[in-house]
């Protein structure tokens, strides 16, 4: 299968290196200017809720970082399995920045679920709820995921082992999706993937959505800045980094 | 029907263990890989089986790659490497007949065990064997699937004359019947014969 | 079909030959079932509704020490390689593996969970419902753990770590294997989670096999 020439510079480290340097800047400040005007949006502008209060305005921030916690793992499982079947380092690189990152997303949306649940359900943890456990479970799994690539010495069998469980991991995030809809629980039913209206009120939404552009963008930025360095660090010694560190030098 | 490696290398980590390897072998050939301790043999008898991959470079046995070998063609490598893969639980015949199970050999288990002076060790377990028993049992397998290329790793170590003579005989046969064997070896001139490629790493 | 039964054959008969090594999970799901009521202390209701979670949890961690090892000793002693290099598929050897382990530790350990369910005060009428969701639920748990010990193969303390890999992956099972349980045990209709439950053991024994074999050549290399 012949594939076209930007296939290959996608897999070519200096070109995304620079690329992405170039793009990074330009990431940072979207991404502070949406969190800002979003958080500003959601957690002064917008009127209080009828049923939580203020304490609503958790919504504007938790939905958003466990949203993209999960997209973060489907980052780090498709960009392994990229890596595993066609032997793509830069794929690989992208799987293990994506990871940490995807962990500390995980922990914040964890975090600041309980932050929310403790005025709401009056509790800060409740074990039977499925969204939590599957979030928790996805914390595991980042951690599993890092924890396998640490136990190997040979960096490209760490790779592509590491690939396979993430490949296979995967399978819980549709897990997550649909557990909301097979159970019973304290969660809100999904307020905006229903193919209807959505059921939360106008003057929400906007600034709801703003917030999920904001930390996506967000996501993307830690991850472009992540992913320059791990290309530094896998190419140390190939010629066009010592280049670069002598024109650095220089 | 050919075993062809062109421009092998092999990268472990950031160590080069070999770059640049080319040979061929015809049927009746022996390529003998020589090398001290640690120069890559194993590593290269390994790729060559298709247990692990080069870093780059083609290697074709009929025209296929060994780790990608078409389910028909899987019976025609023998590869036979430091561990002797027996079970250490089941006895010499146990193993044996497992063996045949699994590679579709046709044989006399009880003649192939006498043919290496293992009959008395026939209902011991394997963990009970002297070394050189053990080694001769794991060798004895190679007559139960009708492999065609035999890559074999330091095939006489454990073994005493009559062990190494017989082995180095089951090679020469194996050849003059026009297959192909790759034998890393300490001792090449036990090997050596007609038509002898050395690769020396 | 026939190499499927000279493997399973083959690592039955090793099994037998060392029982007291098949009989570990075995007893560690017996202890860890009894210490639990001794850590909680329950009331004699309570022990009913605990008894669900325990059984599952400790036939889920007692499945994890019978099968980490699983690949261990044939990569130690290089029969693992033979049966790569063989004709007989990888995936066709994964599972006859599988299957002989399940044979020789997983089947004692559902046999044995009556008795234990007895012990927890659970009526008789739940038990075949606990019965029919472990013999769903173990080949699952049995896939996963097979593919924890597959990504450590080549890890000479493999062991610590499979835990960690494989129990956020057994989640699913664990939810539908207790909720079944429940179910049977407070008269519900079971065949939902029953059904799911089968569903999984479908998809882990079909597709389980390519990734374990997967991972199998990686660690092997």
């Amino acid at each position: 299968m012949r594939l076209p020439r930007w296939f290959h510079l996608l897999g070519s480290p200096p070109f995304i290196y620079k690329l992405a340097g170039k793009v990074t800047p330009w990431l940072g400040v979207i991404s502070c200017v949406l969190l800002a005007i979003g958080a500003y949006w959601g957690l002064v502008i917008a009127p209080p809720d009828r049923v939580q209060g203020e304490v609503y305005r958790v919504l504007f921030i938790h939905p958003q970082i466990a949203y993209v916690s999960v997209m973060a793992y489907v980052v780090m499982a498709v960009a392994a399995g990229i890596g595993y079947v066609w032997r793509i380092k830069l794929a690989h690189a992208v799987a293990v920045t994506a990871a940490p990152i995807g962990a500390s997303f995980t922990a914040c949306a964890l975090a600041t679920g309980s932050l929310w649940g403790r005025p709401t359900w009056g509790t800060y943890w409740q074990w039977t709820d499925p969204r939590i456990m599957s979030e928790t479970l996805l914390l595991f799994l980042f951690l599993g995921y890092l924890a396998l690539r640490a136990a190997f010495e040979d960096r490209d069998k760490a790779d592509r082992v590491s690939a396979i469980l993430a490949v296979v991991g995967v399978v819980d995030v549709p897990i997550i999706h649909y557990s909301v809809i097979w159970w019973n629980s304290l969660h809100q039913g999904p307020s905006i993937m229903k193919l209807d209206k959505p059921s939360i009120a106008p003057e929400m939404l906007t600034p709801f959505l703003i917030m999920v552009l904001a930390f996506t963008v967000c996501f993307l930025w830690l991850l472009l800045n992540g992913l320059r360095a791990e290309i530094v660090e896998r190419e140390r010694d190939s010629r066009w980094i010592q280049q670069l560190v002598e024109g650095a030098n220089g | 029907m050919e075993l062809c490696a062109r421009e092998l290398s092999v990268w472990r980590g950031e160590r080069c263990l070999f770059d640049g390897l080319d040979f061929e072998l015809g049927p009746q050939q022996l390529g003998l890989v020589v090398g001290a301790n640690g120069s890559g043999k194993t590593t290269l008898l390994r790729v060559l089986a298709g247990l692990s991959a080069a870093t780059s470079g083609v290697i074709s046995w009929r025209g296929s790659a060994p780790d990608s070998l078409p389910f028909e063609q899987r019976g025609e490598i023998a590869y036979r490497g430091h561990l002797d893969g027996l079970k250490r639980d089941l006895t010499v015949l146990e193993n044996l007949r497992f063996y045949a199970a699994i590679w579709g050999g046709e044989m006399n288990l009880d003649e192939l065990v006498a043919d290496l002076a293992l009959s008395s060790a026939a209902h011991v377990r394997v963990r009970y064997l002297s070394a050189g028993q053990q080694r001769r049992a794991s060798l004895a397998t190679l007559k139960l699937c009708a492999a065609k290329l035999w890559i074999l790793d330091e095939p006489t170590t454990n073994l005493d004359a009559d062990g190494r003579s017989k082995i180095v005989g089951w090679v020469r046969a194996h050849l003059a019947s026009g297959g192909i064997a790759v034998v890393a070896t300490h001792q090449p001139d036990e090997f050596r014969q007609r038509g002898t490629v050395l690769v020396e790493l | 079909m026939a190499p499927f039964l000279s493997i399973v054959d083959r690592d039955v008969r090793i099994a037998a030959r060392r029982l007291s090594e098949a009989a570990n999970p075995l007893l560690f799901f017996v202890i860890v079932t009894t210490l639990f009521p001794l850590a909680l202390s329950p009331s004699s209701d309570e022990i009913r509704e605990v008894g669900t979670g325990v059984l599952w949890v400790s036939t889920l961690l007692s499945s994890l020490l019978a099968l980490e090892g699983l690949f261990r000793s044939d990569a130690d002693d290089g029969s693992l390689e033979q049966l790569m290099l063989s004709p007989v598929p990888l995936g066709v050897t994964v599972l006859a593996k599988i299957t002989a382990h399940w044979l020789i530790t997983i089947l004692p350990l559902i046999a044995l969970v009556p008795i234990l369910a007895l012990s927890y005060s659970m009526p008789i009428t739940a038990l075949p419902t606990m019965f029919y969701a472990l013999m769903l639920a173990t080949p699952t748990l049995s896939v996963l753990v097979a593919l924890g010990a597959a990504l450590t193969v080549s890890l000479r303390r493999g062991g610590a770590i499979v835990g960690l890999l494989v129990l956020p992956l057994t989640a699913p099972v664990l939810i539908f294997g207790t909720r079944a349980t429940d179910f049977g045990l407070h008269d519900q209709p079971t065949a939902g989670p029953l059904y799911l439950l089968a569903a999984l053991a479908a998809l882990a024994l079909a597709l389980g096999p390519i990734a374990i074999a997967a991972a199998l050549r990686v660690g092997m290399e």
